[in-house]
């Protein structure tokens, strides 16, 4: 029996009669396979995603409970360790710089959701068309994603600079006035925006462009037929089908967008002043450069 | 919708062509000054107007940043770190990507993928007392554990596609024949799936690979992976652009190899799971 398992080939092609250690306790030969297999027992098959949950639950799930913990203790690294009931999240209510992080936050999520699904529902619109070169652009076009966010916010950092960076220097060759980008606070978010939306539309791209590979072909011939517009056929046929696929990379961004940190990090560290502090950059501030744990794990479980 | 573009005429074809130079150019504009600011000396890094590159080209700033800073024990940090964190992704994920699949328990699916929505930083902070409580902060193993993080719910996640595409009935045959579980799992769904785990792989590896915030909490001296360094650099040791930029591309290259290589796989793995980091 072991020989004829350890051999996909032999065992593929329907049922092997050779098989003589065959019994009827395995499975009754009159019963609809399909039905029969996933009968046999779906607790069986959760053994096999067991490892996995408990590595997830020991790496997120207790780490959670602690921070629960911590977040009625007045914590810090090296201080002392006190019960404050609910006083960190009293403190919370009351700190300005708290509440202006969330509301930095709610802003760049709505604006690093919406740039990245208009431009990437574009981009799969012209990437689902036949030109020449269209692998290598589509390649081309997907790198910023695949490239590591510190590497690139360097360049950016670079590019950005008011005196010497390119982005001013491109911006002069077409007679406009330098932009200060991350070195003003009233600009400095727009521009994480655009760092970001750089960086992940070709997600949208693809994930929008995979809903596009399955659309059919014939609403479009009839819509050809009697004339329509191509803005008509985008807007009336291929627009409603690819919606789900666009409500998933909405959901997707939204996650994404509310969880970057690495960009600000690197090209702000939150500056100028708090300009750019978003939640995850106050809660990083918070927990590692004023070892506040206890107070960062009261916001930890406000947002979770 | 597709073919008709090579058949439009001129003026469509030309806004076609414009509007693809336009998704592409802000791509090729990053990277193309990174590779100019890696061949630049170090005058002309900060020159303005800016200078695209130095004549003759020079390595000067890369190799100065090799030098000067040890950059090699990063970068096998790094390759630890992943590498070790995707073989262990791998161990763990692929056996649950399968028992999802097959028992169709999308409930414990989403129990493993809220660990790719949580923020890192409402873990790492119970994580960083937890490792320095057991004594592994500064320890790769720290680094290490965080990144299944990142690799498990990837690898389960494009597994679960994979295995949904096995037909059930080729282990049914297996079943007939007396196997077990185990036996239809290891010689028949496993062997079909490889594509799959390369693929989950190749994603898995790219995005612990660029994780910065894991190691700038939890890593030490001695353990820090490479695009922590990096950031090091830039925060701390005030080097100038021409190094700086020679390290970004130090990290971020075999990430674009990778990317070129593996294209076909990439877009595969994440048009259909639509996931990432």
């Amino acid at each position: 029996m072991a020989a004829a398992a350890a051999d996909p080939g032999a065992l593929a092609p329907g049922p092997a009669a050779r098989n003589e250690r065959m019994t009827d306790k395995v499975l009754p030969a009159t019963e609809p396979t399909h039905a029969g297999s996933t009968h046999l027992a779906p607790r069986r098959y959760c053994l096999f995603a067991l490892p996995a949950l408990l590595l997830m639950a020991a790496v997120i799930i207790s780490p959670w409970l602690f921070t629960l913990v911590m977040s009625v203790m007045e914590f810090t690294v090296g201080g002392a360790i006190n019960f404050v009931g609910l006083g960190n999240f009293t403190k919370l209510v009351s700190d300005t710089r708290f509440l202006e992080s969330v509301g930095r936050t709610f802003w760049f999520t709505v604006l690093a959701v919406v740039f990245p699904i208009g431009l990437g529902t574009a981009a799969a619109v012209v990437f689902h068309c036949q030109f020449p070169f269209r692998g290598l652009l589509r390649t081309i076009f997907i790198m910023p994603m695949m490239a590591t966010p510190v590497a690139v916010a360097l360049v950016w950092t670079m590019m950005f600079h008011p005196q010497l960076g390119v982005l001013n220097y491109l911006l002069s060759l077409i007679g406009l006035a330098p932009f200060a980008w991350v070195y003003d606070p009233n600009t400095v978010i727009i521009t994480l925006v655009l760092v970001e939306v750089w960086h992940w539309t070709p997600l949208v791209m693809l994930i929008v462009l995979g809903g596009m590979a399955a659309l059919p072909t014939d609403p479009y011939d009839w819509a050809t037929i009697h004339g329509a517009s191509d803005w008509q056929m985008f807007r009336f046929i291929t627009l409603p089908l690819i919606l789900p696929d666009i409500m998933v990379a909405v959901v997707i961004r939204t996650i994404d967008a509310l969880k970057v940190f690495d960009t600000i990090f690197v090209i702000t560290q939150g500056g100028p002043g708090t300009a750019s502090e978003t939640l995850n950059i106050f809660l990083y501030l918070q927990a590692f450069q004023f070892y506040n744990l206890g107070y960062a794990s009261a916001v930890v479980m406000v947002f979770s | 919708m597709s073919n008709r573009i090579t058949s439009g005429g001129i003026w469509r074809r030309i806004g076609f062509g414009l509007s693809v130079f336009a998704l592409v150019s802000p791509a090729i504009l990053v990277f193309l000054w990174m590779i100019s600011l890696l061949l630049k000396n170090e005058l002309d890094s900060t020159a303005y107007p800016p200078v695209f590159i130095t004549n003759p080209p020079t390595f000067a700033n890369d190799i100065e940043v090799f030098e000067k800073n040890n950059v090699l024990p990063y970068f096998w940090n790094s390759l630890l770190v992943t590498g070790g964190a995707v073989l262990i992704g791998l161990l763990v994920g692929v056996p649950a990507g399968y028992g999802i699949a097959r028992s169709k328990a999308y409930r414990t699916a989403v129990m493993i993928l809220i660990a790719r929505m949580t923020p890192a930083l409402s873990y790492l902070i119970p994580l960083f007392l937890l490792f320095q409580i057991v004594g592994l902060i500064g320890s790769i193993w720290a680094l290490l554990i965080t990144h299944l993080v990142i690799t498990v719910p990837i690898i389960v996640w494009v597994m679960i596609g994979y295995f949904e595409g096995i037909p059930q009935e080729l282990e049914d045959a297996a079943y007939v024949d007396g196997a077990t579980l185990w036996q239809s799992f290891r010689y028949i769904a496993l062997p079909l799936a490889r594509p799959g785990m390369m693929v989950g792989a190749i994603l898995a590896g790219i995005f612990s690979w660029n994780n910065v915030v894991f190691s700038v909490v939890l890593g030490g001296k001695n353990s820090r992976t490479l695009p922590s360094a990096v950031y090091n650099l830039l925060a701390f040791e005030q080097i100038s652009w021409g190094p700086l930029a020679a390290a970004a591309l130090l990290v971020t290259l075999p990430v674009i190899l990778m990317t070129i290589a593996a294209q076909r796989e990439i877009v595969a793995g994440l048009s259909a799971g639509g996931l990432k980091d």
